[in-house]
């Protein structure tokens, strides 16, 4: 590759060779000086706004780089910029939290920039080669991140989980990978979604696509391939639990609309209807389970199970509608779970505790604000107007009715109504319900530049869902 | 006879040698040792293949790392010398025959009665083994996932150095 045109290609791909170069600053820092972390924590902060930035201005002009193995501008672009925000408030909450946790290395930055780089080449990726390493970039740094606290066991536990399902779940992906390109004869991800109506009655690529749908059914949390998400939202470090939901889960939907992009889920109607079955379970299950928790972090866990199947209804909607309707959905549930575990992670104690239900009775009365917010972020959860949560809804079941799927979104909207005795309970319990005379007041530091982080989540909730056409104006042509 | 077809009945009855010896040793170090002996004459094999790059990397990675994490470990849980026989009725045992029967039918039946007619020696096969032409993909077509590749890594490095070793507060 000639010099010009590697300077050409890595400009091109600019937001990810900005963050990559970033963590590496961080890492060096890290290596050859004492006490880094606020450095490498405003270090962190400048990249990723640079890197939202460049996002941004790379949007409009779409093309290839490195030899067709990568997208640049278009929904690559509107992808990085969604995960740069996700990092900015993540790293924004995380500065407090992780000295309340005595857990402040600067390698914590630096992971977290790669678990980026990794996320952005999954929704950039126009190769299946890109995309598997843009996955397993991003699960290495999870799977280390999640065992950051190492004194806690649960941590622990969470990371050793985490690891081992992932590695098994990385398995299916990569066999998947391989039958399809034994079937297809290539590894081009839009070749192969072009060959798809062809290939549909490949034994060899439905089982490719079968397995290749088992990882990614993992990646998301989705039933029947959720079992690790409870266990491992809850010992993870707060603010990595955060990331984790929303960051990787749209990294994960990015990769899943790139490869089961409308055109393949149409033709392939065998993926349709597994699709459609694991939409189902996850909205039920994820729902269900939600109701019985008594750990706010439980039930966020369960959350994102359920809101992995409503926003897999706008992949089996196949149609420009559910499609925009997926990318609005992340962007509104990366803001309103950064935010809920963001205020999560503020009223932590240092041992991990006070995230239970019966902790936030009467939170409006101590402190106002985070209950106003936790309210918004639970609102939004449940998908009431004006906030962006309920736009991300509408738009997912509208496509599925254009589609004919009509009792997917009603199954979608019934779920919803269940999902709402959860999250509002919480909203009922900080501002109907006194505070036990005896509980004790754990006192938490404030900290403004994660106050900052939750107050920007709630108004880009409140604006995206007044003015949607904000984000719909950008994702209106990719579909 | 020519020059290849000596030696690659020498290096193929080395490499079923080194692995019958292997499963038949009881000593678990000198077993290992069978390994890395059987492992060089594959490479040779793939030499005799003209997959040159193949054959760097059988030894590199196969016979230089895996056999030495596997000589760790034998060493690490210090293996008693006279390990029990396992018992022939145990339920492992007959399932283990019947697998290597299994097996042995399925080959029997590939070499007799299937059509395995030589295709012939590709003309480009010769080239796509050498390390000029895995180089000259590496650093072209597959430039960005190399690239990523290394990062993972690092990434891999960081991560293991940081959850053993960082001291706990």
């Amino acid at each position: 590759m000639d010099l010009s045109l590697l300077l050409h290609d890595t400009l091109a791909i600019g937001p990810i060779s900005l963050i990559t170069l970033v963590g590496l600053v961080v890492l060096t820092i890290e290596a050859l000086h004492n006490k880094t972390e606020n450095i490498n924590c405003w270090i962190s902060l400048v990249g990723l706004a640079a890197a939202l930035v460049l996002s941004l201005v790379q949007l409009p002009t779409t093309g290839t780089a490195f030899s067709d193995m990568i997208a640049t501008g278009g929904y690559a672009s509107f992808f990085s910029a969604v995960f740069a925000a996700a990092g900015l408030l993540t790293v924004m909450l995380s500065k407090s939290y992780i000295k309340k946790q005595s857990i402040e290395h600067g390698e914590y930055y630096a992971i977290l920039l790669f678990a980026i780089v990794g996320m952005m080449l999954m929704a950039a990726a126009t190769d299946l080669v890109t995309l598997f390493l843009g996955l397993e970039l991003m699960s290495l740094s999870f799977y280390i991140l999640a065992g950051f606290v190492r004194r806690r066991n649960e941590s622990n536990e969470a990371a050793l989980k985490y690891f081992l399902l992932g590695a098994f779940a990385t398995g299916f992906l990569l066999y998947g990978i391989a039958l399809l390109y034994g079937s297809a004869g290539t590894t081009h991800i839009p070749s192969i979604v072009g060959k798809a109506g062809m290939l549909a009655s490949s034994t060899m690529f439905l089982i490719g696509c079968g397995l290749l749908l088992i990882g990614f059914a993992f990646k998301i949390a989705a039933v029947p391939f959720h079992m690790w998400v409870p266990d491992v939202y809850e010992g993870s470090p707060t603010t990595v639990s955060g990331f984790m939901s929303t960051g990787g889960k749209a990294a994960a939907f990015a990769a899943v609309l790139v490869v089961f992009a409308p055109a393949l889920v149409r033709g392939v109607e065998p993926v349709r209807d597994v699709l459609a079955v694991i939409a189902a379970l996850s909205m039920i299950v994820g729902n269900v389970i939600a109701i019985a928790q008594t750990s706010i972090k439980r039930m966020l866990a369960y959350s994102s199970i359920a809101h992995a199947g409503y926003i897999l209804v706008g992949v089996i909607a196949a149609n420009s509608y559910g499609a925009q309707g997926v990318l609005f959905y992340l962007v509104a549930y990366t803001m309103m779970n950064v935010g809920a575990f963001g205020i999560l992670s503020y009223l932590e104690s240092e041992d991990g505790k006070n995230v239970s239900f019966d902790d936030y009775r009467g939170l409006s009365a101590s402190r106002p604000t985070l209950a106003l917010l936790m309210g918004i972020f639970m609102f939004s959860l449940t998908g009431i107007p004006p906030f962006a949560g309920f736009f991300g809804k509408y738009y997912v079941f509208a496509g599925a009715v254009q589609a004919g799927y009509t009792w997917l979104a009603i199954l979608g909207v019934l779920m919803s109504v269940i999902s709402a005795y959860y999250y509002l309970r919480l909203v009922v319990l900080m501002y109907f319900s006194e505070r036990e005379q005896d509980a004790p007041v754990i006192a938490v530091p404030t900290s403004g530049l994660g106050m900052a982080a939750l107050v920007l989540s709630a108004i880009a909730l409140l604006g995206f869902g007044i003015y949607p056409s904000v984000v719909l104006n950008f994702i209106s042509h990719f579909f | 006879m020519t020059v290849e077809l000596v030696l690659f009945y020498l290096f193929g009855s080395v490499a079923v040698g080194t692995g019958l010896g292997m499963i038949l040793q009881r000593n678990a170090l000198l077993s290992a040792l069978l390994l890395v002996g059987n492992f060089f004459c594959i490479a040779a094999l793939y030499l005799l293949l003209q997959q040159q790059f193949l054959a760097v990397i059988q030894i590199v990675v196969y016979t230089g790392a895996i056999m030495v994490l596997v000589v760790f470990v034998i060493m690490l849980l210090n293996l008693a010398e006279d390990h029990p026989r396992p018992k022939k009725n145990s339920m492992q045992y007959s399932i283990a025959v019947a697998l290597v029967i299994g097996f042995l039918v399925e080959l029997v039946y590939i070499l007799m009665f299937t059509d395995r007619a030589p295709a012939g020696f590709h003309p480009e096969a010769g080239k796509l083994g050498t390390v000029e032409s895995i180089g000259d993909a590496l650093f072209n077509k597959f430039m960005l996932p190399f690239e990523v590749a290394s990062v993972l890594l690092l990434v891999a490095v960081v991560g293991a150095v940081l959850l053993a070793k960082k001291r706990l507060p």
